[in-house]
């Protein structure tokens, strides 16, 4: 891989921070919606995790595909899903982005090629060879994004679909979002090999290591990966080390992990870190903060308001999109 | 007018003509190019499409099912060969969890044009990991399509339909009909495959079945008219959706009923069409209507045993026998 040299601009450092808030104020909210039952079923919170995707998506044209796990609504997000629609779909209303069918943890979003929002853990990593497979089949020049948490590296599809990738050489950036903990099972209680990126690399793809607290790190990562993909290079894997601040879900009591630690990730936090950073560069003022968490809870509110305001699907609709329209 | 020709050449023929109908059209699978596939279906076609497009995989069922779905939703036409059904349980994840559900969690903005083929049935001392009926399983599961082609005709024609539906098709070819020889219209659009099909006319009992048992009742049907006994043979064709009217059509007709089928018999497809029966065609029916299924074991190596496993003609013919007071 080439390296990717990025501007970190007074514009550029206001969108990484802007794309991060939007994840973390949206995904507050959801919690509270929570709280008072207006969202129910799943519900998994990426709070922690926001450099991941930010720096990813920053990799990615309008034609790319990206494929995601259950703990999606920030991919959804930044990939151009309308916030409004998401929450939507968190409410069950039928101008959700899949029609109230999917809920949390299945947004999809055909104009933007986002292909969920998958709860079957590996699941959605075959689909992801797929669409690279039809892409390079048809003489297409995208790349698919598959994010996916390092629990998944103990399913089987894991390993098929890396090799698959590496042998067909396909356009697959595979993102493990390393945040050590599958549900409640902590890393090295799951696998033998806790290095995740070095499972990729014995599948003789290019696999590297990414601080995934540090959102710059992570879209240089993934501008370096996409480049490379795009020439033809074939796929590549990034570990994100990363960590969610929240519980896996809503039901989650927590009882496998001190406080202790999570604290002292949260003090590394992606958010505040890179805050932190761009306010002593000089790249963004106090005010340029105070302005884009304006920005960004107009957004939450607007998409609320839209949740709000949505309607119920009638329920003879129930069996509506199992199947195309009957053969004749 | 109409060709000779074997199912397996039947079926190599539709795959054939449609990878030269559509270039987006594949054919992926384990030993499908250079082995000539496992049941010799895809002979030759390496040579003709090359290994892009007659594609060999890796042993992971999974991860090809997958790929295949992920290649429909890409725009693709894939064709999926699983070797056996009994492998295909290592995909069912894909196909139900992504594959059958795509469509509705996604509030209709997603589907999936896949058509997955694989081979079903028992009947040659491959014992229990190689010789289930699983299809009344995966007809269970909606967001499907399942096919049972029993007819070579049929064998020739179901693909391009398939190939057609904006869903994911199951197509399950019971291993003991590759070598079987019939006849196919040049005319293939005339073939309906949608709905299932009366492949015997009879008055005194219908005899409800599908795929490699078709024969088995078919043969069971001569037997049985030398008895004096008309039986009506109705060969479903498709698992999902049934063909309820066809059913209802022919009970109604015979108001005797006797369901073949090679699935165990708890759970079973038998079991739902005889429900269906119950529930629409009660009061025309004379005597209760009863199925013959595989025994409930998993099918065993020797083949005494395997055969005694199996609804045979034999068996079909007593049953008959005794439903109709014969």
């Amino acid at each position: 891989m080439t390296g990717t040299k990025l501007r970190l601009d007074h514009e550029h450092c206001r969108l990484l921070l802007k794309q991060m808030l939007r994840i973390r104020r949206f995904e507050e909210r959801c919690a509270e919606l929570y709280t008072k039952e207006k969202i129910r079923g799943f519900l998994h919170l990426y709070i922690g995790e926001e450099a991941v995707a930010t720096g990813i998506m920053q990799a990615l044209d309008e034609e790319d595909a990206v494929v995601a796990t259950y703990r999606e609504h920030g991919h959804a997000l930044l990939r151009g899903v309308p916030a409004g629609e998401i929450m939507a779909e968190m409410y069950g209303k039928q101008e959700g982005c899949s029609r109230g069918r999917g809920g949390s943890m299945h947004l999809f979003h055909e104009p933007t090629r986002f292909y969920g929002g998958n709860a079957i853990v590996g699941g959605g990593l075959p689909m992801a060879v797929g669409l690279a497979l039809a892409d390079k089949m048809q003489g297409k020049s995208n790349v698919t994004v598959c994010f996916f948490g390092e629990g998944a590296a103990a399913e089987g599809e894991f390993h098929e679909s890396l090799n698959l990738a590496a042998l067909w050489d396909l356009p697959v950036l595979f993102v493990c979002e390393n945040n050590l903990y599958a549900m409640g099972t902590a890393l090295d209680l799951s696998e033998s090999e806790t290095d995740i990126h070095a499972k990729a690399a014995s599948y003789k793809m290019l696999s590297e290591i990414v601080d995934g607290m540090n959102v710059v790190d992570v879209e240089v990562a993934a501008r370096r990966a996409v480049a490379s993909i795009r020439e033809g290079d074939g796929p590549v894997f990034l570990e994100c080390r990363t960590y969610r601040f929240r519980a896996h879900s809503m039901f989650d009591p927590e009882l496998y992990r001190e406080k202790q630690e999570v604290k002292k990730w949260t003090e590394i936090g992606p958010i505040r870190r890179f805050q932190s950073w761009a306010l002593e560069a000089g790249e963004l003022s106090q005010a340029d903060v105070d302005a884009i968490e304006e920005e960004v809870a107009q957004e939450v509110s607007e998409a609320v308001a839209f949740a709000e305001a949505g309607t119920w699907e009638p329920v003879a609709d129930l069996l509506r999109d199992v199947g195309a329209e009957a053969r004749t | 007018m109409s060709t000779k020709m074997t199912y397996r050449e039947a079926m190599r023929e539709a795959i054939r003509e449609a990878m030269i109908a559509d270039e987006k059209v594949f054919l992926m699978g384990e030993d499908v190019g250079h082995y000539g596939g496992c049941y010799a279906v895809s002979k030759g076609l390496l040579d003709e499409f090359g290994p892009d497009r007659i594609r060999d995989t890796p042993l992971s069922e999974s991860g090809f099912t997958g790929a295949g779905i992920g290649a429909a939703l890409g725009g693709m036409r894939p064709i999926v060969e699983i070797m056996t059904c009994n492998f295909a349980l290592l995909a069912l994840d894909q196909i139900m969890n992504t594959a059958a559900t795509m469509r509705h969690m996604s509030g209709g903005q997603f589907h999936v044009p896949v058509v997955i083929r694989m081979a079903t049935g028992a009947g040659r001392q491959l014992a229990a990991q190689h010789s289930h009926s699983l299809e009344g399983w995966f007809a269970h599961i909606p967001g499907l399509r399942i096919l049972a082609p029993a007819t070579v005709a049929d064998a020739r024609a179901m693909l391009a339909r398939a190939l057609e539906d904006p869903d994911p098709v199951l197509i399950f070819e019971n291993a003991l009909l590759y070598n079987r020889e019939g006849a196919v219209p040049d005319n293939l659009a005339a073939i309906d495959i949608d709905h299932a099909s009366i492949r015997r006319e009879g008055s005194d009992i219908s005899l409800i079945t599908y795929g490699g048992s078709l024969w088995k009742c078919m043969d069971a049907a001569e037997e049985l008219s030398s008895l004096g006994v008309s039986a009506e043979v109705l060969d479903l064709r498709t698992l999902r959706p049934l063909d309820d009217a066809a059913i209802m059509a022919s009970v109604a007709k015979t108001r005797r009923v006797l369901i073949v089928d090679e699935g165990w018999r708890s759970g079973s497809l038998s079991a739902e069409i005889m429900t269906r029966i119950m529930e629409q065609g009660f009061w025309t029916l004379d005597a209760p209507p009863m199925r013959l299924c595989s025994a409930e074991v998993p099918i065993p190596y020797a083949k005494h045993m395997e055969e005694a496993a199996l609804p045979q003609v034999a068996t079909i013919v007593e049953t008959t026998r005794k439903l109709v007071g014969a």
